[in-house]
């Protein structure tokens, strides 16, 4: 059955290079950039402006060092009044003529994201799958139009409710709360997260749950036990899509929040150093933004992929 | 253990009535056949059995209790679905102890009843293993252990061995039915395969269209069939069915197929004078050369003990099953003896049986 639909058409050797070449080809473009950021937060901040631009360099963590401290000039006299340096920051710094003043925000901010994306992701998966459940098993009435409404929220350009939802927070007091950044991107999150699901979830045979059912399970009980454990590869893939979008967001984050409950994702370019932006520790910020996100999708590569090529693959 | 009834049973869905007017009972320790064609309606009816669909009207009762819009889980049924539906996420010895699990029933307790309806179905060497490996014979297994583990009141079987090949399912017929002498629950099993329904049930009910055209033990259906329909879907080959040419009375004991003159059942109900078939089935056919209803022989099937001999009369074929000693070759005209009590009389239209004197009955020994 597998083998069958397999070999539909094997292709030729001449075309499989072709195709790997062309996927590598592909794969290096879109990681040059990836690859520049990450470079440039291991540059000192005149090598990463020297031009013509340095591919070789002498690695240096000063961008991690500014990227999470604060710092404030002094005179050399000061500093060579100060004790010993006692770290590799500390050392970077009065190199410098600079002592560190304190810890930079960068930590709170990532921690932040980190509470918004993930808290946003679960409420967003979690109603998300009840819908689904109730969309795919039941005779909702007006199911069909329900379905295009939730879909409709993600056709119009956010920033076409910007203004709108900008004055409502600042009325509620949801403006620069976790609370509200959590609420705005389950709400835009709801709608993938309903119609991804619900074609995961109607792809399983409903005899699972009416065998729970007889055997003595309510439909919460057969839901739990039976349809859920099987969904696990929607779930997962539904999520990552829901962490990616919420994790990335900027608009929203930027208008919304700047104070106490600011993302990653406003932050980092407002990271400013002396005499102009301070590249290495944007890098640097940028670099360490990207790895909750790497982690969590290669830990869920499998649903990934199946999630991606739902569809295409039956049994 | 139980009874269950089912009182003029309906079910619509949208327009299309999918069940009308069903009733029968299916007494304690019995088991069932619900037999008839794809998309005759089997599995509707057995799914309001069960709790899974209302009924548009009617009323289903167990052991006396109504219970037709009770909730699946509290009529206390079991169900073996067509596909089987184990849990894909759970071992063999899970799948079977997951009704106990609902039941509370102590960690303990689940473990020695799993195992002795593992070994009653001679399953218990694979319990540890996970059910989407398993062959189909062994998925069918696990079925009916999940299904016999917690004793329900009945099994409703929703055409079981319909995904197993040929071979196999021979031996999963004489496993179900030995199963059921064993425990000896109340059973209604889902099949389109009147061999599987001959060869296990008590009584069949047999439906087309939603109906249930006749209900009765397999040897009532196949002797004396209700409407032309049963007697079309039950054996192999069919009934045959020759045109009355004579007018029928209250009475008449014989009939006109042609030139020819056959004795038949007496006719035991008026009729209005619409056209009759005569019913004769393969094996009630014998070759006798001084026989007035003749034809020539068309053609020959060779089936080792006996053989089907197609023979073409004045109002087109029919087939005849003789022994296979006998010598027939194409294109001999040949002489048909019909078995006069076996004969059945049907109305054309509707195909509804006609009643006749029952025959008397033949012991052995
Ligand atoms: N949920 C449903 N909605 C609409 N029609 C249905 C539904 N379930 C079954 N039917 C129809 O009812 C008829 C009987 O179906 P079913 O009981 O499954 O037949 P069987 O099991 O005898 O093959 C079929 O024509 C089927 O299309
Ligand atoms: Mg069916």
């Amino acid at each position: 059955m597998s083998a069958a639909a397999h070999s539909v058409v094997e292709p030729g050797l001449t075309s499989k290079r072709v195709a790997g070449a062309i996927v590598i080809l592909y794969a290096v473009i879109t990681m040059v950039p990836l690859f520049w950021i990450f470079a440039t937060s291991f540059k000192t901040p005149p090598d990463s402006i020297a031009y013509p631009p340095k591919i070789l360099f002498e690695p240096s963590i000063e961008g991690y060092c500014n990227l999470f401290t604060t710092r404030t000039r002094q005179t050399a006299e000061y500093i060579a009044s100060l004790p010993p340096a006692t770290s590799f920051c500390d050392e970077t710094t009065r190199k410098r003529n600079m002592v560190i003043a304190g810890q930079s925000n960068f930590l709170p901010r990532f921690v932040n994201s980190l509470i918004i994306a993930f808290g946003s992701t679960f409420c967003a998966v979690f109603l998300g799958t009840l819908a689904a459940y109730g969309f795919s098993r039941f005779k909702v009435p007006l199911a069909d139009d329900l379905l295009f409404f939730i879909l409709s929220t993600r056709m119009m350009p956010p920033i076409a409710v910007a203004i709108p939802i900008y004055l409502m927070y600042r009325e509620l007091g949801l403006s620069d709360t976790a609370l509200g950044m959590i609420l705005l991107y389950t709400a835009v999150n709801v709608s993938l997260a309903v119609w991804l699901l619900k074609g995961f979830i109607d792809e399983i045979p409903r005899e699972y749950e009416e065998a729970a059912m007889i055997d003595g399970y309510t439909r919460m009980g057969a839901f739990f036990k039976v349809v859920l454990p099987q969904a696990t590869t929607g779930i997962a893939a539904t999520a990552i899509f829901c962490l990616i979008f919420a994790w990335n967001e900027y608009a929203f984050a930027a208008l919304l929040t700047s104070g106490t409950a600011q993302t990653a994702p406003p932050f980092i370019p407002t990271i400013i150093g002396e005499g102009g932006q301070d590249w290495p520790a944007v890098a640097a910020g940028t670099t360490i933004f990207l790895v909750p996100i790497l982690v969590f999708t290669i830990l869920l590569r499998k649903q990934l992929l199946r999630g991606i090529t739902f569809g295409a693959v039956r049994k | 253990m139980a009874e269950i009834r089912i009182e003029n049973l309906n079910k619509k869905f949208g327009d299309f009535v999918a069940l009308k007017d069903s009733s029968f009972t299916v007494e304690d320790g019995e088991f069932l056949a619900l037999l008839g064609p794809s998309g005759c309606g089997k599995t509707t009816t057995l799914r309001m059995i069960a709790g899974l669909e209302l009924p548009t009207a009617g009323r289903i009762l167990l052991d006396g209790e109504d219970v037709t819009f009770n909730r699946a889980r509290d009529r206390d049924i079991a169900f073996v679905f067509q596909l089987f539906a184990l849990y894909p996420h759970m071992n063999v010895r899970r799948n079977i102890g997951f009704p106990l699990l609902a039941q509370g029933v102590s960690r303990s307790e689940i473990k020695r009843q799993v195992e002795a309806t593992a070994r009653l179905l001679q399953i218990d060497h694979i319990l540890e293993k996970p059910v989407s490996g398993l062959a189909g014979g062994d998925r069918q297994r696990v079925a009916l252990g999940r299904a016999i583990v917690r004793r329900p009141k009945c099994f409703l079987m929703d055409e079981p061995l319909g995904t197993l090949d040929a071979e196999f399912r021979n031996v999963m017929v004489r496993e179900l039915r030995e199963l059921h002498t064993r425990i000896h629950a109340t059973t209604v099993y889902v099949t389109h395969d009147q061999l599987e329904a001959m060869a296990m049930a008590d009584k069949i009910a047999v439906m087309n269209h939603g109906v249930i055209e006749q209900f009765g033990t397999p040897q009532e259906i196949y002797d004396r069939p209700a409407s032309m329909y049963v007697a079309d879907f039950i054996g192999s080959p069919p009934m045959n069915f020759l045109a009355v040419t004579s007018a029928l009375t209250k009475g008449s004991r014989s009939v006109a197929i042609g030139a020819a003159e056959v004795a038949v059942p007496e006719v035991v109900e008026d009729l209005d004078g619409g056209a009759v078939a005569l019913g004769v089935r393969p094996e009630h056919i014998r070759f006798n050369d001084s026989a007035t209803l003749r034809g020539s022989v068309y053609g020959v099937e060779y089936l080792g003990t006996t053989q089907i001999v197609v023979v073409e009369t004045a109002d087109g074929f029919c087939k005849a099953r003789v022994s296979a000693g006998l010598r027939v070759t194409r294109g001999e005209t040949v002489g048909l003896d019909l078995d006069t009590p076996k004969l059945t009389l049907f109305r054309r239209q509707g195909g509804k049986a006609i009643r006749t004197a029952p025959a008397p009955e033949v012991h052995h020994g």
